[in-house]
């Protein structure tokens, strides 16, 4: 029987309160309250002194103490016992909480001569720790939890089909999908509010990033469970290192860190940071910083000139091992992991600097017997002294080459993703300063002597540069004009593709235009991730929403093979889409599939993603509320050899047959099932009428039956109505004389 | 074939209708007139003056004789076809968002929106067919929606229920005759107002409309929901063609955020979905403001659309439409 008010035990009423034991309550639920105490500390560890030097001592003591803030009048209180003599401890009282908290950061352990050290803490400290049997007197060995197999975190990659993960975001909810070409995506795993503000994958697809007003979480494995989770309040922005050993989070609002707002994993000295570093695999913070603001500086008119943040501010080296930050204009600060500590105690003065970047794998340069990592930094004009790009190379801080350049007004760095060439695209006024025109200096990174390459043949200036990931070719988009903000018809655009001459030996040739297409709208070039082909877009216009897919290396026809032999690219403008409203393309990691997304965090106008293939063939679209995010699961780098590899790539006939069969299968399948759902609605649609039709029939609707037409005594006459139309076809006027 | 655009009112379209014929239209609409055309050519065939407000809602009976009209001046009026006269006009203390006649053409009923103190309301009336007779003043049922009000309602097969839809989602089957309130299940997501009822001919399913985006089919007996159309806009009416197993669906971005953006992004088209397996087969377009109302002919051979934009679509279905079935049909078809 459910309780209820009537069977309630009696006996109830003789229960006294008074013999519970509510101390472990009390224990755990302490309440600290202010006690008015935050302003003293107990300074020890002070000599021992007679009555009469005891003044002395306090004059000495004061002006240590007087050095954080400031001792109220008679605020050291500096007991005697029964000697006369002085205990070696006293009690000072400042003016404010924060400097008690300032004098203990600043005063706890300094040393008063050799054989004292001042040990300075808080009252309500010494209170709360100090007291007896607060803290256990014995020691015990920490316990050591035992091993707990964990979740295999890329079991995703042994999917059988070989399908690629993505993730939507859209409204509230976040979902991990498994790519099903035209079909609806099938969901891995969809949860309700799992982020506030946006999610992010690892850059190997191990993780998903979710963020909260109080840190950032990492998920992952097959259950998509916690792995961990980084407390950093108001966080904005997450980076990971490229090998995914670190992570760094940045917040705009400098970190508030002290006894009431504390944070877990974090201590006193993150207090007003904003940048922390962190190991994953232990989930603790190595290492934190605040943000350096950039000048401001003016423009031509004299109006302050906003400057962007640069995300990441903190780079990373392709092997994780060093992570540097640039300090416009003066120094490149490399920290070595995962020490943190800064290479060689100095940061790397670089009068100027403007932009730097790490070399994205390591380069592999000839003549050199330990390959380091390198970075690529350029420096503006400084008086007479001409604009430098230079490469250094790190730990050894050798310069590894620099070029001169004149007329800078801007430039930018493109490393290729194997490190075999950096791209500097130089944005050049010419002497008046009117006119501007771009030149690319292209370093050979993997030659001796990091020989460099000026491709000036054009005129244009350069709104965007590509290259050909893990290859030699490389994409540009030109416009006459600089687009100016606000203007509402951007400029139209030239895209202009370039690749390496073919040369003999086994060396890269010089690079060559191979083609323009005019008269585009264009603006954003994304390589597929394995290369030859690319898609070039219209983003963020307001009236096209053009995709382009090129292929770099089609196969032309025998008798057209002449032309352009000594190139080594075959282009081909393969298909031309549109998505209204895109705003983000993405690439599959294995280049077969090309999503575009319009998604609600630009704009709220069709929201939803559409789905190519590689050949710019429209398999799917999809229009979803409030969509904000599609982000592919990156994958690791593969495992398989170079030879395996290409012996994959020689039996690829065999492979796609057996691949086709599966498709065409799982399709009729598909199609087989429709069809029998179709077959079953139908049916049971039809015995649910002829139910209803019998039911009215019993009821005797006469009117329903007829279609809702009421039958009149006069029907079946029929009532001749002739209608005479009549039209006039043509109307003239003659004069008659 | 093309649609003939019926430009003959000022303001937004509110509810079209065809008789059941089918050889007339009428239409209202927020400038306070009705207007009855010949659906085959669009001509004008009348306008019926007197209602002082915007109109919401007409309904002609089945013989072609009377017609009923409500609007925002708080009268439900009864006019001669024929003439264009005034039969009856009942006053009530709010607006009338719908009327609809019994499939005999005997009974009408109206309801009421909630406003200032006085809760919405089903009414009923007795209506003698012969229009030079006296019509009653005196209600013969009134049902107080206390819960949610009620925004569309209309008879049943044989008039033994009325079904209602709801503000708050929901659909309600009172008895007709005892105004009794015999189920009331959520259809539509909580406070997704219900735009729409339109009857399947022979009133044994309905279909209704809601601003959460979707319409859906529902057994009168029962009110279980057959079938589901899911569509990407908020919807304001729903039809059921014969002939065909086709709902024709409207909507389109709430009027007051139109003007925010394009044509293009307010998705003003008209929706055909397959009756029985709820998929989308096609799209009208041609409204530049949400379609307010859809009806279709009683035959099958045509709908029309009325728009915010204040002009009436007539389309007459082409032979493409008729010919157009699935293969699991055609099988049946063939058995």
């Amino acid at each position: 029987m459910a309780p209820s008010y009537e069977n309630l035990p009696i006996d109830d009423d003789e229960f006294d309160e008074s013999q519970i034991d509510f101390t472990d309550i009390e224990e755990q639920y302490q309440v600290r309250l202010d006690e008015g105490l935050d302003a003293f500390v107990v300074v020890d560890g002070l000599p021992v002194v007679p009555e009469d030097s005891k003044a002395k001592l306090v004059k000495f003591l004061l002006r240590k103490l007087n050095s954080v803030g400031k001792v109220k009048d008679d605020g050291v209180f500096m007991p005697l016992n029964d000697e006369g003599k002085t205990e070696g401890y006293a009690f000072v009282e400042y003016s404010a909480p924060t400097e008690a908290v300032q004098a203990v950061k600043q005063l706890h352990a300094t040393p008063l001569d050799k054989r004292h050290t001042m040990a300075v803490n808080k009252l309500t400290d010494i209170d709360r720790y100090g007291k007896e049997g607060r803290i256990d007197e014995e020691y015990y060995p920490p316990e050591i939890e035992p091993f707990q197999q964990k979740e295999h975190l890329r079991s995703w990659l042994g999917d059988p089909e070989a399908r690629d993960q993505m993730v939507f975001f859209r409204g509230d909810k976040v979902g991990v999908m498994w790519n099903e070409k035209e079909d609806p995506p099938e969901p891995a795993v969809d949860r309700d509010n799992w982020t506030e503000s946006f999610v992010q994958w690892s850059p190997q697809g191990t993780f998903l990033t979710s963020m909260h007003a109080q840190g950032v979480q990492l998920w992952g494995g097959k259950a998509w469970s916690r792995q961990k989770r980084f407390a950093h309040p108001g966080v904005n922005l997450v980076d990971f290192s490229p090998n995914e050993k670190y992570v760094t989070t940045w917040s705009h609002k400098p970190l508030q860190v002290d006894e009431n707002h504390p944070v877990p994993s974090l201590s006193l000295e993150d207090d007003g940071k904003n940048y922390v570093i962190w190991d994953i695999a232990t989930g603790k913070p190595l290492r934190s910083f605040t943000t350096i603001d950039v000048p401001s500086t003016t423009d031509a008119e004299g109006n302050p000139v906003k400057k962007k943040m640069q995300w990441p501010t903190f780079k990373w080296s392709s092997d994780d091992k060093y992570v540097a930050r640039m300090t416009q204009g003066q120094s490149i600060s490399v920290y070595e992991l995962p020490r943190m500590n800064l290479l060689d105690k100095t940061s790397i003065k670089i009068e100027g600097v403007m932009d730097f970047e790490w070399a994205p794998a390591l380069p592999r340069r000839d003549g050199i017997k330990t390959y380091e990592q390198l970075f690529c930094y350029w420096t503006p004009e400084l008086g007479s002294n001409p604009a430098k790009v230079g490469l250094m190379s790190i730990p050894s801080k050798e310069i590894v080459r620099t070029r001169n350049l004149f007329n800078v007004s801007d430039a930018k760095l493109h490393w290729q993703s194997d490190a075999a060439y950096v791209c500097v695209k130089v944005d050049r006024h010419s002497k008046s300063k009117k006119s501007m025109a771009t030149n690319l200096e292209i370093f050979r990174v993997r030659e001796k002597g990091v020989p460099v390459e000026v491709v000036d043949s054009i005129k244009d200036t350069v709104i965007n540069f590509a290259w050909e990931p893990k290859g030699n070719r490389f994409v540009l988009i030109t416009t006459g004009e600089i687009p100016a903000a606000g203007v509402a018809v951007p400029p139209k655009t030239s895209v202009s593709f370039f690749c390496p001459e073919k040369a003999k030996g086994n060396v890269v040739g010089n690079f060559r235009h191979i083609h323009t297409y005019d008269k585009k709208n264009s603006n954003a070039i994304y390589w597929s991730p394995k290369g030859r082909f690319v898609v070039v877009a219209a983003l963020q216009s307001q009236q096209s929403f053009d995709l382009d897919f090129y292929d770099l290396s089609y196969e032309k026809p025998k008798d057209d093979a002449e032309k352009d032999k000594d190139l080594t690219a075959n282009l081909q403008l393969m298909n031309t889409a549109e998505h209204y409203g895109v705003t983000d393309i993405e690439w599959d990691p294995t280049g077969r599939y090309v999503a575009t997304v319009a998604s609600a965090f630009r704009h709220h106008m069709e929201n939803g993603y559409h789905m190519y293939d590689f050949r710019g063939n429209l398999l799917r679209e999809e229009h979803i509320d409030r969509f904000k995010q599609l982000i592919w699961r990156p994958r690791p780098p593969t495992l398989l050899s170079k030879e395996e590899q290409a012996e994959i790539r020689k039996n690829l006939r065999n492979y796609s047959r057996l691949f086709d069969e599966q498709d065409l299968a799982k399709k009729n399948t598909a199609n087989r099932q429709v069809v029998e759902q179709r077959r079953r609605l139908l049916e049971e649609w039809i015995a649910w009428r002829k139910n209803m039709i019998e039911m009215l029939e019993d009821e005797g609707a006469e009117i329903e039956l007829n279609g809702g037409v009421i039958k009149m005594e006069h029907d079946g006459e029929v009532e001749e109505v002739e209608e005479i139309v009549e039209e006039i076809i043509e109307e003239t006027e003659e004069v008659i004389s | 074939m093309r649609p003939i655009l019926l430009s003959g009112h000022e303001r937004a379209l509110t509810q079209v209708k065809y008789n059941s014929d089918g050889d007339i239209i009428f239409s209202v609409s927020k400038d306070h007139v009705v207007c009855a055309w010949f659906s085959h050519n669009g001509e004008r065939l009348g306008t019926y003056h007197g209602h002082q407000g915007a109109l919401w809602t007409v309904d002609v009976d089945p013989t072609s004789t009377l017609l009923a009209t409500g609007g925002a001046d708080n009268t439900m009026r009864l006019w001669e076809v024929k003439t264009g006269k005034l039969l009856k006009t009942w006053d009530f203390e709010t607006s009338i968002k719908r009327v609809e006649f019994s499939s005999d053409g005997r009974q009408l009923l109206g309801v009421t929106e909630k406003r200032s103190g006085h809760l919405g309301t089903i009414v009923v009336y007795e209506i003698n067919p012969d229009p030079e007779a006296e019509q009653t003043s005196e209600q013969s049922l009134r049902i107080v929606c206390d819960e949610s009000k009620a925004t569309v309602a209309g008879f049943s097969y044989m008039a033994i229920y009325i079904i209602a839809g709801h503000g708050d989602g929901s659909v309600s089957q009172y008895d007709a005759k005892t105004g009794e309130l015999l189920y009331n299940t959520p259809v539509h997501e909580p406070d997704m107002q219900i735009t729409d009822l339109q009857w399947a001919p022979d009133r044994t399913y309905f279909i209704t409309s809601s601003k959460d985006k979707s319409a859906k089919i529902c057994a009168t007996d029962s009110l279980e929901v057959l079938k589901t159309y899911q569509t990407d806009t908020p919807l304001n009416s729903a039809a059921i063609t014969p002939v065909k197993d086709y709902v024709i669906l409207g909507g389109g971005q709430a009027a007051m955020d139109v003007t925010t953006t394009s044509a293009r992004q307010g998705k003003f088209e008209a929706r055909f979905y397959h009756k029985i397996f709820m998929e989308e087969i096609g799209r009208v377009r041609g409204h530049f403001g949400p379609l307010n109302y859809v009806a279709v002919h009683p035959k099958g051979t045509g709908y029309c659309s009325g728009g915010e934009d204040g002009y009436v679509r007539v389309h007459h279905f082409d032979k493409p439409y008729f010919d157009f079935m699935y293969e699991v049909e055609r099988e049946q078809a063939n058995l």
